[in-house]
């Protein structure tokens, strides 16, 4: 794909351990530079893509994103010159790449149900024609990122940029009339400060494991990015640009909030990178949401979304490279201005995959195996989640949110605690609550998040949450002395805890108003539960007060499940405040003091 | 003609080295010593030393052995032929019976394309009521049965295989008591079904390089012929003791361990063959059910962890039952909406009246006193573990569902059940 032929050196394997080859290098050799390993199959010759990890004199370990059967001492390798890159440009969106951006559904029609051993195909459509308009003219001074023209892809002016790699300051030479050309056809030529012409196309290649740093700079995480789960918007939000993290163990459903989040975020583009998981998710997925419309656009959720799937069998090395491939092609899509949201799924698999190739460098092991640089390379990875302000003066935002698999349940271990120091909010899944089939099952007193973006004031939040730890303390105290041994006062805190997480933290993702929440919506409805939470009651009996706070759920729940603004909607609400005021005696203080500052 | 080499440097465990040329990473060997000839497997290269895996172990075998290089990686037979024959972990018959040498197939072979897979819509019936009722197998389904180490996995692993509606079984049997073995092959026998099985069995007592085999030559073989359009039900017992001969292998190998021992690619090499599970589109389609036992009944023990993260659910086998609770198939959505319309609700329906009974049962365990409501439900859970949940039971998906009704309206009123009025008319037991 590159038109570099100078500094090209060749090798020949020396050794084979697992997945990686060591090979003697003639000419020089770059670290992270990408080889290929020609072999002699059965089925012919193959060449398998490989990446150089280490360099000791002559001999360099290279790991083989392929399995490395077959392979024999004296094989031949090419070495390319080059770092793993990916290709950028019109046409990446609505596509299902493998770790190594090879089009997978492509791939199908090119080897049938299995995948093939050492075939790579370009990943963009090469023969598709795109409607470019330029919007520079020749003579016209250019620089890295700057905008050539712009060409329609689904719903977005995807921006043809000169390519990030060319670092110096460009006189357009000729740039091509509106029309339309493939990925591959010349639209430019640059000259650089000493007159040397490059020609350029509507794509070029970037490295995967370097950040996108084309941009003026980078910006503080404030704007929510808005999920429509109640929980993460009101009490955990994460800021568009930032990073979150989901651990839980299994079955807790981080695939499933994954899923369901990759469906209602409110963002531009949504990556799906499905790193060493089970292939049966993905194809739900992939089945799914060609079918399912995006409420902000009214088209196909696929439109705007790209699936990096490297599932649990597939080599293990593609699958480090995996999440690198998914986070660069956000990175290209933020320099147009756009908010990507990146899901991760899981980030312990990548760990694992870092892990083995340390096992087989025989490098000296950290915490359960794990490689000592396990820390850096994982807060390397988050930190390339931002808001940045671009040269046009835009923005444009990559949020990163990945789940982690902790060993047997327990966040006690590195890659959760490594995560946890990096991220700006925790959403921990508990084995309690989803047992309980309570979705989500995000722990609402374990989990944090520091981002004061939530949609309503954090006071608010504040009072909630109070509520929540208070009224677990009644509950568990209650445990042990009993119903009998605990006051009405407390024993009301505890209902409204329960009432709280029942109508408010839980959804039902079966129905379809209450399986996503509009912003709007949730600021009323938590308005709403304030006034239920504040109130003041007089009961004399525990039984009447919990028949009374069952009714309250009740209407609750079908107040939540009724459509809003309609008349059902409004009917219900009058139910609630109507029921609510029957009993109510009076309102706490702290809690009247919110009521009245509400607009 | 290939060379034979006959000097061999270093002894390890199960692995040793010769120096070679021209051998290829995986290719087997034959390893000729007093004790006979053993298959070998290629691991490592190193310029021109060559590590071989001897798959019947290296005890007895002397540096002065004979090395023939066979310059192909290890296969297997695959054939109609197959049927009704058992082998071992290197794919020798094991049942007096011939060798078999047509058609041979690499084993361990690619993994399927995610965009070539399809949702998985197919019931697996196997007649047991905690399964098709209440947790569905589902054809390209991978699930594990969690089991501590007393409990009759064997047992019910060959009545799944007796009862199943599958084309063909293939049973891998790693680390099996040989009287295991045998009780495999006489209820399979006697049940008519060992025409449609194929056994890959390492017991024990073999070499544990041919434990690190079973798995991938079940599933070669069973790709095999679900690319043919059969329906395979593979059943592996038990991946806990693959697992741990690939721990004691990496041991001896030097490598880093993880946790508790294991290797760190763990997942990934439990998850490589679990993957293999796969309908064709089509065409036939692999299931896997495989036994884990939990050392010390702990499920958060690295093998039973890892694959509860890899598996499609778990069924929990506890006290010789399917346990409701913690038992989950995670496709079972996917199928139980089609089978009867009162399928699902009876279903949610009759779980939440057990657990409310298991909660009686502990009241009374303290001595609290039983109410009118307390004894019916006592009623209904004996009636339910004794008519449904029991291993032995075996009736078709909608005999259980009527077994279902006729249960609750001997202990219930219909009002108690909590099931919709709807279905309560149309299914609720007539008195005459």
């Amino acid at each position: 794909m590159s038109d570099i032929v100078e500094n090209k050196s060749s090798g020949k394997v020396v050794g084979v351990n697992g997945n990686m080859v060591t090979i003697e290098v003639e000419g020089n050799v770059l670290m992270n530079e990408v080889g290929y390993v020609v072999v002699n199959t059965s089925e012919g010759v193959k060449k398998l893509k490989a990446e150089v990890i280490r360099i000791k004199g002559k001999n360099a370990d290279m790991q083989v994103y392929e399995m490395t059967r077959g392979i024999g001492v004296g094989d031949k390798v090419e070495l390319t010159g080059e770092m793993l890159a990916v290709t950028l440009g019109p046409g990446l969106l609505g596509q299902v790449f493998d770790g190594l951006q090879n089009p997978l559904p492509k791939l199908a029609e090119h080897s049938g149900f299995f995948l093939e051993r050492g075939v790579y195909l370009d990943a963009l459509p090469g023969d598709k024609k795109w409607h470019f308009t330029p919007c520079v003219k020749a003579g016209d001074t250019v620089q890295r990122a700057d905008s050539l023209g712009v060409v329609p892809e689904g719903i977005f002016q995807h921006q043809i940029m000169v390519p990030f790699g060319m670092y110096d300051t460009y006189t357009v030479k000729s740039i091509a009339s509106e029309g339309d050309y493939t990925v591959n056809d010349k639209i430019a030529e640059v000259a650089d400060s000493k007159g040397n012409v490059t020609p350029l196309t509507m794509c070029f290649t970037w490295p995967v494991k370097r950040a996108i740093d084309a941009y003026t700079e980078r910006l503080k995480p404030v704007e929510p990015m808005i999920t429509k789960v109640r929980l993460i918007d009101t009490f955990f939000p994460v800021a568009k640009g930032g990073t979150y993290c989901i651990p839980g163990p299994f079955g807790a459903g981080k695939t499933v909030l994954q899923q369901i989040t990759s469906k209602n975020a409110e963002v531009d583009i949504v990556i799906v990178a499905a790193c060493g998981e089970r292939a049966g998710e993905v194809v739900e997925e992939l089945k799914e949401f060609p079918e399912l419309t995006d409420p902000r656009t009214g088209r196909s959720l696929m439109e705007r979304t790209m699936i990096i799937c490297n599932t649990s069998s597939m080599p293990v090395a593609a699958r480090e490279a995996s999440v690198y491939t998914a986070v660069t092609l956000g990175e290209y899509y933020r320099q147009m201005g756009l908010n990507v949201l990146l899901l991760a799924d899981s980030t312990s698999r990548w760990a694992q995959a870092m892990r083995e190739m340390s096992g087989r460098l025989e490098e000296i092991p950290g915490e359960e195996a794990f490689p000592a640089y396990l820390e850096s390379s994982i807060a390397a990875f988050y930190e390339r989640a931002g808001i940045v302000k671009l040269k046009n003066g835009k923005t444009g935002s990559v949020t990163i949110g990945g789940t982690v698999s902790p060993a047997g349940g327990n966040f006690e271990e590195p890659v959760t605690q490594a995560t946890l120091k990096v991220v700006g909010a925790f959403h921990g899944l508990s084995r309690e609550r989803s047992d309980a089939r309570k979705y989500p099952a995000i722990h609402p007193l374990e989990s944090w998040s520091k981002y004061k973006s939530g949609i309503v004031g954090p006071e608010y939040v504040e009072y909630a949450s109070d509520i929540l730890i208070r009224g677990n303390d009644v509950g568990q105290m209650m445990k042990v002395v009993g119903e009998e041994g605990t006051s009405i006062d407390d024993y009301i805190t505890y209902l409204k805890e329960e009432l709280l997480d029942a109508v408010y933290i839980q959804q039902n993702s079966f129905d379809e108003v209450d399986a996503a929440v509009p912003v709007e919506r949730q600021q009323h409805v938590f308005y709403i539960l304030l006034k239920i939470l504040a109130a003041k009651f007089s009961f004399t009996v525990k039984d009447e007060a919990r028949s009374y706070f069952n009714q309250l759920r009740q209407i609750f729940l079908d107040y939540n499940g009724s459509l809003w603004g309609t008349d059902a909607f409004k009917a219900k609400e009058k139910e609630l405040l109507d029921a609510l005021a029957s009993k109510q005696t009076g309102v706490e203080e702290k809690g009247a003091a919110l009521l009245a500052n509400i607009k | 003609m290939r060379k034979v080499y006959s000097k061999i440097e270093s002894i390890t465990g199960n692995v040793i080295t010769v120096k070679a040329d021209n051998v290829k990473n995986d290719d087997l060997a034959e390893v000729s010593s007093a004790h006979g000839k053993s298959l070998a497997r290629v691991i490592k290269l190193d310029h021109d030393v060559v590590s071989l895996q001897v798959f019947a172990g290296a005890k007895g075998v002397s540096t002065g052995d004979e090395v023939r290089f066979l310059g192909y990686p290890m296969k297997i037979s695959c054939s109609e032929n197959l049927l009704g024959r058992i082998f071992n972990g290197s794919g020798e018959p094991r049942d007096n019976g011939p060798r078999l040498e047509e058609n041979m197939i690499e084993i361990g072979g690619p993994s399927v394309n995610p965009s070539k897979r399809i949702i998985p819509k197919n019931m697996v019936r196997t007649g047991i009521p905690m399964i098709d009722v209440f947790n569905s197998l589902v054809e390209s389904q991978k699930l594990p049965i969690f089991s501590s180490s007393g409990e009759p996995y064997n047992e019910l692993l060959a009545r799944i295989a007796m009862q199943a509606e599958v084309d063909m079984i293939i049973l891998g049997g790693m680390g099996l008591k040989y009287d295991d073995y045998l009780g495999f092959k006489d209820a399979l026998e006697e049940g008519g079904a060992l025409s449609r099985t194929i056994f890959f069995v390492h017991t024990a007592s073999d070499p544990i390089v041919e434990c690190l085999l079973v798995p991938d030559i079940s599933l070669a073989v069973a790709e095999q012929f679900a690319l043919q359009g059969k329906k395979v039900l593979v059943l592996l017992t038990d991946m806990t003791n693959f697992a741990d001969a690939m721990k004691e292998n990496a041991i001896t190998m030097e490598q880093v361990p993880s946790n508790r021992g294991y290797p760190g690619d763990l997942y990934s090499q439990l998850a490589s063959r679990y993957e293999k599970a796969v309908d064709f589109e089509g065409s036939g389609s692999i299931t896997i059910l495989a036994v884990t036992t939990m050392p010390g009944d702990d499920v958060t023990h690295p093998v039973p962890d890892n694959t509860g993260y890899i598996t499609e659910g778990q069924f929990y086998l506890k006290n010789g039952r399917i346990e409701p609770f913690g038992s989950l198939s995670r496709l079972k959505q996917q199928v139980n909406k089609d089978t009867r319309k009162d399928h699902r609700a009876l279903m949610d329906g009759m779980i939440k009246l057990y657990s409310a009974y298991k909660e009686s049962v502990e009241k009374k365990s303290m001595g609290f006193r039983m109410s009118e409501w307390d004894n019916k439900l006592l009623k209904y859970g004996a009636m339910f573990e004794e008519q449904l949940m029991s291993l032995s039971v075996n009736i078709p998906l909608e005999k259980a569902l009527d077994l279902g009704w006729e249960i609750l309206a001997e202990c219930f009123s219909k009002e108690e059940t909590g099931l919709r009025t709807e279905l309560l008319n149309e299914f609720w037991p007539k008195k005459d």
